[in-house]
C-alpha cells in the first residue's frame, strides 16, 4: 500500500496583525494532521499564534521564466511612485 | 537560449548575491551537489537524536531531563526543515530516507561514536553542537533560498543546546574528583571527532573550490576548523579541563592556535561504516522506520475514512 503522506505548505502568522508568512513544508496525511505537525515542527517556541496549512499541489505558482513580461512593465512606471512628482520644499506633510 | 548563457546567468545571480529559488534555473550539478550536502545534513539530524537519546531516561535530574529532552525533540525539528529544503529540489522524502536506511547515504560520522558517560551529554553538547554552529551559521547565507531559510531557524535553536551542554560541563567541573575526570575522559574522546566534523583538508576536498563558487560554502573547512579551535580553548579553561592535544599552542604571528595532526585514517574508517557505532545507528533507524508501518498505514486509512465520513455529512 501507498504510504507516501502528501506535502503541505505551511505559514504561520507570527503575532496579531501581521500576515501569515510561508516558514517551510511538511508531510500528513489530511489537513487535521498538518495542523498539528506544524504545531509540532515550527512553533516549539511561540513562533505563531495562527496556522495555515495548503496542500501544496494547490499552490498556483507563477513561472520565473515569465517574470520579465511580468515585472518589467512595471519599471517604466516611475509616475507610481511619490518621488515622480516634484513639489517646492515649503510644501509641509505631504 | 544556449545552455552556457543560461549558466553564466546563474552565476551572475549569484555573484550579485541574489538567491536561488526552487522553480529557478540552475545546472544539473548544482543541484545534485545540494541534494546530497542538504540530505546528508538532514540524516544528521535524525541519526543525531540517537546517542543523546541514549540518556534521557537517566538524566540526573529533572532540570536536565526536561532540557536534553527539548533538545532531542529540536534536532528532531532540524531533521524535518531540511528533508522538506531538500524536497524543493525535486526529490521526494521516501526516496531520501530509503538512502539513509539502505546505508547509500552519509550522515556526519560524529554520530558513530558512543555516549558512555553523562560527560558525554555534555561533551556532545559543547563540542559537537558547538562545532555545528561554526558550519552552520554561514549556510544561513547560502545561495539557496529554501537551505538558508531552514538554516536560519536552526540556528536560532542551536545555540540553546550548545550552552545547556556547556553548563552540564560546568557542573561537572565543580564536582568531585570522579566528576572532574568523567569530564576529563568525555573531552578527550570527543575533542578529535568533533574537529573531523569541519571534513578533509582543503587539499583533499576537491569540491570545496565549486562549492565556494556557487557560494553553498563561505568559508573552507580548514578556516572552519581552525575558528572552532580559537574559541574552544579559551572555553576549556573555564571548564579547567586539558584538550587532548600537546601541540595545541597559540601561535603569534598567525593570530591563531596551532594545532596538531589529524587521524584522517581513522576518519575515512568511520565514513566508510567502521566506527564504533555504525551498525547501532542504521539498525536503529531501520527498525524505527519497520516498526512504525502500521502507524503509516493507520494513518492513511483513518484519513480516507474521515474523508468518506464528510462527504456523507
Ligand atoms: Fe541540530
Ligand atoms: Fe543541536
Amino acid at each position: 500500500m501507498n504510504t507516501n503522506w502528501p506535502l503541505w505548505e505551511v505559514f504561520i502568522r507570527s503575532k496579531q496583525g501581521l500576515s501569515h508568512k510561508h516558514v517551510g513544508s511538511l508531510h500528513a496525511t489530511d489537513e487535521k494532521m498538518a495542523i498539528e505537525n506544524a504545531r509540532d515542527v515550527y512553533t516549539r517556541r511561540n513562533e505563531g499564534i495562527s496556522i495555515w496549512v495548503v496542500e501544496s499541489k494547490h499552490v498556483v505558482a507563477s513561472n520565473p521564466e515569465d517574470s520579465e513580461s511580468l515585472y518589467d512593465p512595471a519599471n517604466d512606471k516611475v509616475y507610481r511612485h511619490p518621488t515622480f512628482y516634484d513639489l517646492p520644499d515649503g510644501v509641509k506633510h505631504i | 537560449m544556449a545552455e552556457h548563457t543560461l549558466e553564466e546567468r546563474f552565476q551572475a545571480k549569484i555573484d550579485a548575491e541574489i538567491k536561488i529559488e526552487p522553480k529557478d534555473w540552475m545546472p544539473d550539478a548544482y543541484r545534485k551537489t545540494l541534494i546530497r550536502q542538504i540530505s546528508q545534513h538532514a540524516h544528521s539530524e535524525i541519526v543525531g537524536m540517537l546517542p543523546e537519546g541514549n540518556w534521557v531516561t537517566r538524566a540526573p535530574s529533572l532540570r536536565r531531563k526536561v532540557a536534553l529532552l527539548a533538545k532531542v525533540q529540536d534536532e528532531a525539528g532540524h531533521g524535518l526543515y531540511l528533508y522538506s529544503a531538500c524536497e524543493t529540489l525535486g526529490i521526494d522524502r521516501d526516496t531520501l530516507y530509503e538512502q539513509l536506511h539502505s546505508g547509500k547515504a552519509k550522515y556526519s560520522s560524529i554520530f558513530n561514536y558512543p555516549t558512555l558517560t553523562w560527560a558525554d551529554i555534555g561533551a556532545i553538547g559543547w563540542l559537537v553542537d558547538g562545532a555545528a554552529i561554526m558550519n552552520q551559521v554561514p549556510l544561513c547565507r547560502c545561495s539557496y533560498g529554501p537551505y538558508a531559510r531552514a538554516m536560519v531557524r536552526v540556528c536560532k535553536e542551536e545555540s540553546f543546546h550548545q550552552r545547556q551542554g556547556f553548563e552540564i560541563l560546568l557542573t561537572l567541573s565543580k564536582g568531585t574528583e570522579g566528576q572532574q575526570r568523567m569530564l576529563q575522559n568525555a573531552v578527550d574522546r570527543w575533542w578529535w571527532p568533533s574537529m573531523m566534523m569541519f571534513g578533509p583538508p582543503d587539499a583533499d576536498s576537491p569540491n570545496t573550490q565549486q562549492s565556494m563558487k556557487w557560494k553553498i560554502k563561505r568559508f573552507t573547512n580548514d578556516e572552519l576548523r581552525q575558528k572552532f579551535v580559537d574559541v574552544c580553548v579559551d572555553q576549556a579553561k573555564v571548564l579547567n579541563v586539558t584538550l587532548p592535544d600537546p601541540d595545541l599552542k597559540w601561535n603569534e604571528e598567525r593570530g591563531h592556535y596551532d594545532f596538531g595532526e589529524i587521524d584522517w585514517e581513522e576518519f575515512w574508517n568511520v565514513v566508510k561504516g567502521n566506527g564504533p557505532c555504525n551498525k547501532e545507528r542504521l539498525e536503529a533507524r531501520n527498525k524505527a522506520w519497520d516498526d512504525g508501518a502500521w502507524v503509516r498505514e493507520a494513518a492513511v486509512v483513518h484519513a480516507e475514512k474521515r474523508r468518506a465520513k464528510k462527504k456523507i455529512a
